[in-house]
């Protein structure tokens, strides 16, 4: 009896959507926040499931610090425009275009392999597939055991350095737009 | 901004150690366990933080404050970028992989430039998003003309 | 028409049309920042399905352990090239939701509020 996710991963994935729902509908903007990091923890717990645990591990910690980032932001500014709702066409037009997507992607995804069958399980294919490459290669090669390592810092570690290179913009723009000293005639 | 009830003060007191042993443990042995630079770092930086709320942010600042903080992050990314550099001048492609060499074994050093490429990016991450909490919680509305 | 085996992915798109929805029709400045933290999630979690590999041996970590077998390891491992790509975009993500909230704080420091309809309102 080996261990199936399947209805696990179906019943966080429905935990996700209740608490996306809650998170944009919810009068307190502290819930809103505290509801978003509950849909980080499931996608934690998902990543579990399905074999990822370097994932996990990542997504946990970054989900306590962007909560703490984000009560930042709310705890100490009360704003009594929460309850403003946008008009009935524009909730209309957005539901239109979110209802929209979900059918674009339904029909395109009729093609995709099914799930727990990635092409790398494929009996034909599977072993020239990219992925089914890096794992028999990676402990050989790299001598790194983790797969997820050797792929991220030397396979593809050029990927990496450009993932570093945008998160390394993305905090120079936060000390700009943040700092303390203006220009001379700001 | 004194900081919070001597409870808190002193459970932090006890743990962060701890924390940061347990960040610099994810680094290090991100090519033999689940991790690496990107989690490790986070973790690094979620005990700054946590120092900070606990005993105050002049606590922490006098440690390492943003100057520190953003010198340690051009440090991490130029490592990561030097050691690509150099051992790719000397593998012949960029980012290659020259010091990996005979059996792997599950050591620590098996992984060629994968151990010191996760320390560079654990400095990093670490210190940017560090930097990046600090930035915001030293912003006072109607502070940016003094 | 929808075949059972892709039902979790168009699940993990619901999740990233609420996200949708958030971004084009709420005001508040905050509830846009977390609709786009949403669609993160749902994209992260769209990759992450596609990593699975239900194998006989049950479900297994992209990561050899000492004394297993290296042929089986290969032969039953989820995906990890996926995983890789999440592991930066996740970080990446934290990044940008602390510039957007910096965003924020300089939209509420001008304006004093954080709805779009009154801060586009109050332009000048």
């Amino acid at each position: 009896m080996v261990f199936d996710p399947t209805v696990a991963v179906y019943a966080l994935i429905a935990f996700m959507f209740l608490g996306s729902i809650i998170a944009i509908e919810a009068r307190d903007l502290l819930s809103t926040v505290i509801s978003v990091s509950a849909v980080g923890a499931a996608l934690s717990v998902i990543a579990l499931l399905v074999g990822a645990p370097d994932i996990s591990i990542t997504q946990v910690v970054v989900e306590v610090l962007c909560l703490i980032v984000l009560i930042r932001v709310v705890v100490t500014r009360q704003d009594e425009t929460v309850d403003a709702h946008p008009s009935d066409a524009a909730t209309a037009m957005g539901l239109a275009f979110a209802a929209f997507l979900v059918v674009v992607c339904a029909v395109g995804f009729v093609g995709l392999r099914p799930f727990g069958q990635p092409l790398l399980a494929d009996a034909k294919v599977g072993a020239g597939t990219m992925g089914a490459q890096y794992l028999e290669q990676s402990f050989a090669s790299t001598g790194s055991p983790n797969a997820v390592m050797g792929v991220l810092l030397d396979f593809r570690a050029y990927d990496t350095l450009g993932e570093a290179t945008v998160i390394f913009a993305a905090v120079i723009g936060t000390y700009v737009l943040l700092r303390k000293v203006g220009r001379k005639n700001a | 901004m004194k900081g919070m009830t001597p409870i808190v003060k002193e459970v932090t007191a006890l743990v962060a150690g701890f924390i940061a042993i347990f960040g610099a443990h994810v680094v290090f042995h991100g090519h033999l366990s689940p991790g690496g630079g990107f989690p490790g770092g986070v973790i690094l930086a979620c005990g700054l933080i946590l120092l900070c709320l606990a005993f105050g942010r002049e606590f922490v600042t006098g440690l390492v404050g943003e100057k520190t903080a953003t010198v340690y992050d051009c440090v991490g990314a130029l490592a990561f970028l030097f050691i690509g550099t150099v051992l790719g001048y000397y593998g012949g492609v960029f980012f290659s992989n020259v010091l990996v060499g005979g059996k792997p074994d599950f050591l620590l050093t098996d992984g060629g430039i994968i151990l010191p490429c996760n320390v560079a990016i654990g400095i990093k991450v670490g210190a940017c998003l560090f930097g990046a909490f600090l930035a915001l919680s030293l912003f006072r509305p109607g502070s940016k003309t003094t | 028409m929808i075949q059972p085996g892709t039902m979790p992915y168009i699940l993990a798109i619901l999740v990233l049309a609420v996200g949708v929805y958030a971004v084009s029709c709420k005001k508040n400045v905050v509830k846009i920042i977390v609709g786009i933290m949403i669609m993160e999630h749902a994209v992260n979690l769209f990759l992450l399905l596609m990593t699975y590999r239900a194998s006989e041996a049950g479900v297994v970590a992209p990561i050899l352990t000492r004394g297993q077998d290296a042929a089986a390891f290969a032969a039953t491992a989820a995906d990890p090239t996926p995983q890789a790509l999440i592991l930066t975009s996740i970080v990446i993500g934290l990044g940008v939701v602390a510039l957007m909230v910096a965003m924020a704080l300089r939209l509420h420091e001008k304006y004093g509020t954080f709805d779009l309809s009154r801060i586009r309102s109050l332009r000048g």
